[in-house]
């Protein structure tokens, strides 16, 4: 469905949308204050992003050098081409170690490749830890945004889920005492489970070592009580060396909650003693992205969720309207770039004004690649029939013009003198929300060539 | 490059199509380890400020019987039924963790003293590995920890952080910033999420 359609719903409710609004722009402010702390913040940036850009040119070594590292640490190393080879090969090893029940850490790629119900159809009990994962879970609908899966819902609806699913006392909306019966509820799911799935924030080629990071610890202790641990990572996670850590660790935290750094940020060399470790590498049409002079830059996303924090656009409509596992401004790449026909609408729910490209920590042009995109996907065939005919229409006008003044012409007329019925119809997409302005008498060509000429 | 004995096909595939679709090479940035990097004044003073600003504590003490004697008036350690220490000389133990064969048995610990290496002064966090704890679930399964740091032992920032320690010389090594903390329910900070409700530092000047 068009994110426009799914947004109009969104914006229907206005004080929730208001809220959703507040409520993020809040996490911005946080992250303002943070990276103002560093002078040295536009360096990180620049480092982080040259640093990202040299790994793309060199992925397969660094892949290749990370597996050989990783597997001489005693870890099982994987490569799924797509997300069926992805689930695969993650069911494989969970049946081979008889796994009835799983705790999982965020993870957007699993989201993106959809392990959860092709495990779950296969008899597995997957449990998601993260407290606002657990609660879209439990709701049985997605993650609205990658680093805040739950901002989307009001704590008295948490207090009703968790009165229906946890026991909790009815009409209980205090976040603290919610967060107590969510800790209470999770530990037993960790000390029952018989593996724990984790992502990776950032891999480390020199050693064959990843970095998860969390604020809750629910991806350490998912690791560190089941005997196997499987960790799935997107191919473009990789950092050559250890010390680029820094660089992302000190970028990822400020950019995505205005923290300092996450509570916990875990290095994994190698399985526990008595435990499994596997790491899956996923392709999933990362490959055809890096392909892309265009888009290329889009696979830098350390997944730090302040673009969608930023987007006006995000902001006002909610991660849902984008019907996309990574939403907002790096989603509406992302998305239209695997799949154009189905995220065709994405890269249109973007007003241009580019405070995304501002506030990347890894300096993604996003406004940039999402006006591109937008003529890529007009050269697929993949926009709808009405934004073509539009478009069409437009770049008519635009090219001629004596036509362009003609219809300024009317146009300024048509709104003086045109009675309502006419002018708010729906076709005009404008007047659905607002008054249309009083049409002026003289166009801007006509004031400005009048001015004084010595002015 | 490719050694065909140890990559199995599904790899090498994999990496063939990345190969091709690999742009052109860029250089990689050299990483100073100081110069354009942030640094302060007092590394001590912004460490305990950092600390606090994450929700845990930092405390500044002598000595082991300065560490003990701080320790003993936490009302967490005080209170704790089931506790373990395993830095030498602060603190005590009702058991040995050492001797705990499954780390599932760990679940009912209240306290954990645990030795850290270092703090980073930027952020708060503390180095932490697998080094002298048995099960590295003692860093997140106890209701309460306090991490012991050598008080000299503060870097400015990540990147001396990474200068100094080789994190591929243990399994586990994590840098831990504060007591475990959520803000997934609008947006309220709350403490003790899934790991310790409380995390305390304790930076002893004379270590021994």
């Amino acid at each position: 469905m068009d994110h426009s359609v799914l947004a109009r719903r969104f914006v229907s409710d206005r004080d929730r949308a208001a809220w959703h609004d507040r409520a993020l722009w809040f996490v911005r402010e946080k992250r303002d204050r943070q990276a103002d702390d560093i002078p040295e913040w536009e360096r990180l940036r620049e480092t982080a992003s040259a640093i990202k850009q040299h790994t793309m040119s060199r992925l397969a070594d660094y892949l290749e050098a990370f597996a050989r590292h990783a597997q001489a640490r005693g870890v099982q190393v994987h490569w799924a081409r797509d997300a069926a080879a992805h689930n695969r090969i993650v069911h494989t090893i969970l049946k081979r170690h008889d796994v009835r029940r799983i705790v999982k850490s965020k993870s957007m790629l699993t989201e993106e490749c959809g392990l959860n119900p092709y495990l779950e159809e296969r008899g597995i009990v997957v449990t998601d830890t993260d407290l606002g994962e657990r609660i879209v879970q439990l709701r049985q609908e997605a993650p609205s945004h990658i680093v805040l899966p739950a901002i989307h819902i009001r704590k008295e609806e948490v207090g009703d889920l968790f009165h229906r699913h946890l026991g909790t006392e009815a009409g209980e909306s205090d976040p603290a005492r919610l967060t107590e019966a969510a800790r209470r509820h999770l530990r037993q799911e960790f000390l029952s489970a018989d593996a724990g799935i984790t992502g990776v924030n950032f891999a480390v080629a020199e050693t064959g070592g990843f970095v998860v990071c969390t604020n809750e610890g629910n991806a350490d202790l998912g690791t560190s009580l089941p005997n196997l641990h499987i960790a799935c990572m997107g191919m473009e996670k990789l950092v050559p060396r250890t010390q680029d850590l820094a660089v992302f660790l000190r970028l990822l935290a400020r950019s995505a909650t205005g923290q300092p750094i996450t509570t916990y940020s875990t290095h994994f060399h190698g399985p526990r003693p008595g435990a499994e470790l596997h790491v899956v590498i996923v392709d999933n049409g990362r490959s055809r992205i890096l392909q892309s002079e265009s888009f290329r830059r889009s696979l830098n996303c350390i997944r730090c969720g302040a673009c969608m924090n930023t987007c006006p656009v995000f902001r006002r409509s909610g991660g849902h309207s984008y019907e996309s596992t990574v939403p907002g401004p790096i989603g509406s790449i992302l998305a239209p770039a695997r799949s154009p026909h189905r995220h065709h609408s994405l890269p249109f729910a973007c007003s241009l004004c580019g405070s995304c490209t501002d506030i990347c920590p890894v300096k993604i042009d996003l406004h940039h690649e999402l006006y591109t995109m937008r003529s890529v996907l007009d050269q697929q065939g993949a926009l709808s029939r009405r934004k073509k005919l539009a478009m069409t229409i437009t770049s008519h006008i635009l090219q001629r013009p004596w036509l362009y003044r003609t219809a300024g012409r009317l146009l300024r007329l048509g709104l003086r003198r045109l009675p309502r019925f006419l002018l708010y119809t729906p076709l005009n997409a404008w007047g659905r929300q607002r008054e249309m302005p009083p049409g002026p008498r003289r166009a801007f060509r006509d004031l400005y060539r009048r001015q004084p000429k010595d002015r | 490059m490719t050694d065909d004995s140890i990559l199995p096909d599904s790899a090498r595939h994999f990496l063939e199509r990345l190969r091709s679709a690999q742009p052109p090479a860029t250089p990689l940035p050299e990483l100073p380890v100081t110069g354009p990097w942030l640094t302060f004044d007092n590394a001590a003073e912004r460490f305990q400020a950092m600390t606090e600003a994450v929700g845990g504590r930092c405390l500044f003490v002598a000595d082991a019987a300065a560490a003990e004697a701080a320790l003993e008036e936490l009302p967490a350690w005080s209170r704790a039924a089931t506790r373990c220490s395993l830095v030498a000389n602060i603190g005590s133990s009702t058991f040995d963790p050492a001797a705990v064969d499954d780390p599932h048995e760990l679940q009912h610990t209240d306290f954990a003293v645990l030795p850290g290496e270092f703090g980073v002064a930027e952020n708060g966090a503390v180095w932490v590995t697998d080094e002298q704890v048995p099960h590295r679930a003692l860093f997140f399964l106890p209701q309460h920890i306090a991490l012991v740091i050598p008080a000299e032992q503060i870097v400015h920032n990540l990147h001396e952080a990474y200068d100094r320690l080789r994190p591929q010389d243990h399994r586990f090594g994590a840098f831990i910033s504060g007591p475990s903390k959520t803000a997934d329910i609008e947006q309220s900070l709350v403490i003790g999420a899934h790991g310790a409700r409380s995390l305390t530092v304790l930076a002893v000047q004379n270590r021994f």
